[in-house]
């Protein structure tokens, strides 16, 4: 048996005989911290939304935000955490700023959602130094009843207002002068009958590895924002977990002369801060992958992206996920590491990804491997394109979603051409037979139209809640055509989605 | 403390300070709770029981089809799960096996058909339906314990669709009609007919907070329930019911709901009952909470409907007839779907006015969970109808839709269908011509226009709607509130009433009315927790009405207070030879004050002191009752609605022609709620009830699949508006000179009624596909209008040519 430490609004906490298939909003609310609100368990809502303190890409602390209910309680051992409760001053019993200003103007209806939007409001004042509040820090919050103007106008009334009391005396501002200490290696166990659960969150690769290598049947965790789904919707209960959020080989981040190297854990969030800087626009590497940059705003809400990584969506390996299509128009390759029992050393194989879909949800990934890092070799192709089409412009499922990654010559014919699309069939797919007959055109609807037709006849889409078979096939063609549209047409627009 | 000991003299500035005031009836506030909404010290029903420590937890088992017998039920699996408590099936049930509010026709455990030669077995209804629930002491074990139950089912085929319903006489009811003219004959002389039928899907409420009961049993065995319900009184009914105990012995509390949008008026029942039958067997306390997914497969939803439509018209646009056959989708049991039909039916005008129109209406009978109560209440079922026909008129005749649909608006003095006069009917027009100007909205059509030109893939659409709403329940006996308000000796207050609170800002609206009714800060006012046993027999919170009726009787009750107060007032600031009257006394701010003299004061606290001493009642009930309303269903004829609610609203999109997607890029919307209340929450009211309009109409498709099952069951695959939709210029203007008489404070009932300002988004989104393809003709876009929708609308305007 072990314990569960943390700082849960400035007090210690120690749980104890906590199950590891227990989240975070479960034991919150179940130890009468009700302030933070279950909407979905299935992080799509915000309802749930707390603050940890964790690392940005430069290393300095800041208030993180995620869903409660996409973190299993063994993920929180070692971390600071606040929730809406936490954050007035008990001492001079005020409101914080983002409470006063969704409170005072209206942001405030039934209240149910109102905990989660004040928690992301208050990570994105401390997360921006300057400028407009990004909309994205609320656009994974779902409230009901007001419409999200005034939460909306709430959000630029803050950026304001922290501007303004830049300098003044902020103890939530305080704690992040001191970066987080990386995560100690863990375990948690706890016997349940004659049932023994084990959550296992190694420091090292190796040591991840390793304990792979000795109990593949691990559930393995990299951002969890799939396996807690299972956990909460399916009542899905893992005796085994491996957590690869302390793993510190994962979080490694590299622009090198060959490849970008994206370590399997980093999360999305950290990998988007890379390539775009809200109110300053894409970075250097942001223009030369525009694909991810398209990518990543529409790849569910910074509440998920905030614990998911392309790790764990090539790991599950959902034929809807949005990593895969576009990672394979770019020709990423994964690096998967292994144990040798041998010399006790990490061993390590590099798959195209172009191979590494085999079934539904079947992948060349043996039960021993880990997803170590997803690299994008260069040069980059210098048009690049990802097209989601969903009910929901954010945060949403894509019913189909198309990447396309081409290089053309100075005469502007085709001399590469990548294709790849999600949410028509059992894989993620890429049509190779469309590719070699882009070759040598420009482009130009007239070339596009017939070999869009023929690349719709090459997928296999279901009709499913989300849309028809035949919209998925139609939609086929029209991102094609609008790829001919939008790189060849002057006056392309850019105002709609996809 | 005593009358003698707080006396001390009040400084005549402040005296004259409280005369000159403004009343807090009017003032722009925020929420009454939104400082505990922000800290999460706001509590709701599931809460309170998980800070009750070692209450029971309740899950249900589920059955896989939606049309089935039950052969066999096998619970004691179950029972050896740790911490499974026990199992409660149908004979369990102590009283009545039945929640539905309308008709004893929803089992809360299946039972058997009745009727001789019928099946012993017990009917499984829709998908989903609840066969056991297991109790455990922990959610978890709660949860194994419905896994290890047995249950075996032979299925049955099951009626899905209205259209199957429709093929196979599968109703609830038939024969609701209104009728005026002659529409055959209008219809056969017309110079243009046209005629169509379509489908509108249903709606989640999707409020945050899922259902959730929390019981437990006091030491005389009575029931205390706290409870998500929008309807206390009807809870407490129906939790009688099932136990087989009087009405006293159960108190039903409601302290805030997250959320209800008549998804709770009737929908909470089954499981209050169940965590009430649970505490009551158990002894224990006992919560019912359900997740997300349950929630949306156990409880009803806004009613799809089937229309097929007939109308006849002149060269102008003008309607001169129309045949209108609604079906709608009624699931396993009537529950509400009887007066939802019937307001469907009175709304299928909006605000046109029609000369001759039959409306027939009927309520498919289908497998599927029991659709209810949801904001509209069948009104923008029927009016979505109107507006589908004004479109294709304009279009068909080469016309703008604007143009159309203000020819047709009610103009003063004409009546409905129902032959009700639409009083205040030129606001219509009113709000049509300010929302025009306030928009922009010839220029931008000039600008839209542009745009679409030179933009091939990309069109932009316009739209301007209208709306009026009848306000008041159609059923007349629900149309009366109670309240009670009682004094402290401190002269702080308590108001407790018959309505509930679910963020709609009704307890905002009380406190100030009740403040104001008594001339106290609103800080000296607390609106209690709902209770039956505070209120009883009151009405759903619902039909918009819940500041018109509950707020006109929590004022009546501070009438009668304040009246006992004015008159030793009076005399205690009388003096000899100058007598202060009653009449001349003004409540405000904490203070009673002479108008003639204001050195003549006392504070509230004061006079209320000295008035117990005094002996006089410092509580008082209230009471109202909504005068001049009547209906004759069966001539379909009389005043079923006390007054109109108006609105208009201008929405512009923009629509992708390779996928369908959209976006919504401005929206002004003008509404009439009378001399607002409170003008912050009435805003709210109405920007909240547009965005969940406009995810009705647009995004949130509902789907069942071939065995009955919603494959739309949660936030994942359900969409619902997000920040993402919220259109990037949002003004909402509140109609001016718009005062209500008869109603409390001036003001307008406004929960419902903007919710159909939506309909301009969906008539914006055909606008900007008519601009695909060659120019002119109709629109055909189902409804709701997904971006698959949409496509397919631009696909078959593409493929006309």
């Amino acid at each position: 048996m072990s314990a569960i430490t943390f700082e849960l609004d400035g007090a210690p906490v120690r749980a104890e005989n906590v199950d590891p298939n227990t989240t975070l909003l479960h034991w919150l609310r179940a130890n009468a911290k009700t302030g933070t609100k279950e909407g979905c368990a299935e992080g799509e809502c915000g309802a749930c939304a707390i603050a940890w303190r964790a690392n940005g890409p430069d290393g300095s602390a800041r208030w993180e935000v995620v869903n409660s209910c996409l973190v299993l309680m063994p993920s929180v051992h070692g971390r600071e955490l606040l929730t809406s409760e936490g954050l007035a001053s008990r001492a001079e019993g005020t409101l914080h700023p983002v409470q006063r200003c969704l409170a005072d103007g209206g942001g405030s209806q039934c209240g149910y959602c109102t905990p989660g939007f004040v928690v992301s409001l208050f990570g994105e004042m401390y997360r921006a130094r300057e400028g407009a509040f990004d909309p994205e820090s609320i656009a994974g919050n779902l409230c009901r009843c007001t419409g999200y103007r005034p939460i909306r106008e709430a959000a630029e009334k803050l950026a304001v207002i922290r501007d303004k009391s830049r300098g003044a005396p902020d103890p939530f501002r305080d704690r992040l002068a001191t970066p987080v200490a990386p995560l100690e290696a863990s375990e948690h166990t706890i016997t349940i009958g004659e049932t023994t659960r084990s959550f296992a969150r190694p420091s090292t690769l190796l040591d991840a590895v390793a304990i792979l290598a000795r109990e593949p049947s691990r559930t393995i965790v990299n951002g969890g924002t799939d396996v807690t789904v299972e956990v909460n919707q399916r009542h899905k209960r893992h005796d085994g977990y491996l957590s690869l959020e302390g793993v510190r080989e994962l979080g490694q981040f590299e622009d090198r002369d060959d490849a970008l190297v994206i370590g399997a854990g980093i999360s999305l969030a950290q990998i988007e801060e890379r390539l775009h800087v809200h109110a300053h626009g894409p970075t250097a590497l942001g223009r030369a992958l525009p694909m991810l940059g398209e990518l990543l705003p529409l790849f569910s809400s910074r509440l998920i992206r905030t614990r998911a990584t392309f790790g764990g969506n090539l790991g599950t390996a959902s034929p809807i996920g949005d990593g895969p299509p576009a990672l394979l128009a770019l020709d990423a390759e994964l690096v998967l590491a292994s144990h040798d029992a041998n010399t006790n050393a990490i061993t390590r194989r590099i798959v195209p990804l172009s191979t590494y879909f085999l079934g539904y949800r079947k992948t060349a990934r043996a039960p021993h491997e880990l997803i170590e890092a997803v690299r994008i070799p260069k040069p980059y192709a210098s048009l690049q394109r990802f097209y989601k089409v969903s009910k929901r412009r954010l945060d949403d499922i894509s019913s189909v979603a198309g990447a396309f990654a081409i290089d053309r010559g100075p005469d502007g014919r085709v001399t590469r051409a990548r294709l790849a699309f999600g949410g028509v069939a059992a894989v993620p797919l890429r049509l190779t037979e469309i590719e070699q007959r882009l070759l040598g055109t420009r482009l130009a609807a007239s070339e596009i139209e017939p070999l869009a037709i023929a690349a719709s006849q090459l997928v296999t889409p279901i009709d499913d809640h989300r849309a028809s078979a035949r919209y998925r096939k139609a939609m086929v063609v029209s991102l094609l055509r609008k790829l001919a549209f939008d790189t060849t047409s002057p006056s392309a627009s850019h105002g709609v989605s996809p | 403390m005593s009358a003698h000991d707080t006396k001390s003299p009040i400084d005549p500035r402040r005296a004259a300070h409280a005369l000159a005031s403004v009343p807090n009836v009017g003032r722009p506030v925020a929420h009454e709770s939104a400082d505990a909404h922000v800290t999460g010290a706001a509590l709701y029903t599931d809460d309170l029981a998980l800070r009750s420590k070692n209450a029971l937890a309740c899950w249900p088992v589920c059955a896989p089809h939606a049309h089935a017998w039950l052969d066999h039920l096998d619970v004691t699996p179950a029972l050896s799960v740790p911490g499974v408590v026990r199992v409660l099936t149908a004979k369990d049930v102590p009283g009545t096996n039945d929640t539905g509010p309308s008709r004893l026709d929803e089992p809360l455990f299946p039972r058997a058909a009745e009727g001789e030669g019928a099946d012993p077995r017990p009917e499984i209804l829709f998908h989903a339906m609840p066969v056991a629930w297991v109790i455990g002491e922990s959610e978890e074990a709660a949860k194994l314990g419905a896994a290890a139950v047995i249950a075996r089912y032979t299925p049955r085929p099951p009626v899905l669709a209205i259209t199957d319903a429709i093929a196979s006489k599968s109703f609830h009811l038939e024969g609701m009609k209104i009728r005026r003219g002659e529409p055959e004959h209008a219809l056969e002389r017309a110079p243009h007919r046209l005629e169509g039928s379509f489908e509108m899907g249903g709606q989640e409420h999707f409020y945050l907070e899922a259902h959730a009961s929390f019981v437990y049993v006091d030491e005389a065995g009575s029931i205390f329930v706290h409870c998500s319900t929008q309807h206390p009184t009807e809870t407490q009914d129906v939790v009688a019911r099932v136990l087989g105990v009087a009405k006293n012995e159960v108190v039903v509390q409601q302290l805030r709901m997250g959320g209800g949008f008549g998804g709770k008026e009737t929908q909470a029942n089954p499981f209050a009952c169940v965590a009430a039958i649970a505490a009551v067997l158990t002894k224990r306390r006992v919560r019912v909470r359900l997740d997300r997914m349950r929630d949306m497969q156990l409880s009803g939803k806004r009613h799809p409907f089937h229309a097929a439509w007939k109308a006849g018209f002149d060269e102008t646009g003008k309607l001169l007839a129309l045949d209108v056959q609604l079906t709608s989708d009624g699931g396993h049991s009537l529950d509400l779907s009887l007066p939802v039909l019937g307001r469907a039916l009175f709304h299928i005008d909006n605000a046109y006015y029609l000369p001759n129109v039959e409306v027939r209406g009927r309520v498919a009978r289908t497998n599927k969970i029991s659709n209810t109560a949801f904001r509209g209440f069948g009104g923008p079922q029927g009016m979505h109808v109107i507006e589908e026909v004004m479109d294709r008129i304009a279009r068909t005749l080469g016309l703008r839709p604007e143009v159309v649909r203000t020819l047709n608006l009610y103009r003063k003095g004409q009546t409905t269908h129902y032959e009700q006069e639409v009083v205040h009917a030129e606001r219509l027009e009113r709000a049509f011509s300010e929302l025009r100007a306030s928009s922009a909205f010839e220029q931008r059509r000039a600008e839209i226009d542009a745009f679409n030109a030179t933009s091939p893939h990309t069109k932009r659409g316009l739209a301007l709607t209208p709306v009026k709403f009848g306000i008041s329940f159609t059923a007349k006996y629900y149309n009366q509130a109670g309240s009670l308000v009682l004094v402290y000796k401190d002269g702080s207050v308590q108001v407790s009433h018959g309505g509930t609170e679910m963020g709609q800002g009704l307890f905002t609206k009380i406190r100030a009315i009740a403040a104001d009714g008594l001339g106290v800060p609103t800080s000296a006012v607390r609106v209690m927790p709902t209770r039956t046993d505070k209120v009883p027999n009151t009405s759903a919170t619902a039909a918009s009405a819940g500041t018109d009726l509950n707020g006109a009787a929590v004022k009546n009750a501070c009438d009668t207070i304040r009246a006992r107060l004015a008159e030793l007032a009076a005399s205690v600031l009388s003096k000899p030879g100058s007598d202060c009257t009653a009449d001349e006394l003004v409540f405000r701010d904490g203070l009673v004050v002479s108008s003639k003299d204001a050195s003549r004061v006392i504070t509230f606290a004061e006079l209320v002191d000295r008035a117990y001493h005094e002996r006089i009642q410092l509580s008082a009930n209230g009471f109202y009752k909504t005068p001049d309303i009547h209906y004759d269903p069966v001539a379909g004829r009389g005043r079923p609605f006390y007054y109109y609610a108006f609105g208009a609203a201008v929405a512009e999109v923009e629509v992708d022609g390779f996928t369908g997607m959209y976006t919504t890029r401005r929206v002004d919307l003008l509404h009439d709620v009378g001399d607002s209340i409170s003008p912050m929450i009435d805003i709210g009211q109405i920007e909240g009830a547009f965005a969940q309009g406009a995810g009705w109409l647009t995004q949130e498709e509902l789907v069942w699949d071939r065995d009955g099952m919603l494959r739309t069951s949660n936030a994942s695959t359900y969409k619902l508006p997000s920040l993402g939709e919220c259109p990037p210029i949002f003004n909402t203007t509140l109609l001016r000179e718009a005062r209500a008489d008869g109603v409390v404070h001036g003001s307008k009932a406004v929960g419902e009624p903007p919710f159909m300002l939506a309909f301009a988004v969906r008539e914006a989104l055909k606008d900007a596909v008519a601009s695909f393809g060659a120019p002119g003709g109709v629109v055909d876009l189902a409804s709701p209008a997904t971006a698959e929708a949409v496509y397919w609308s631009i696909e078959s305007r593409r493929a006309r040519g």
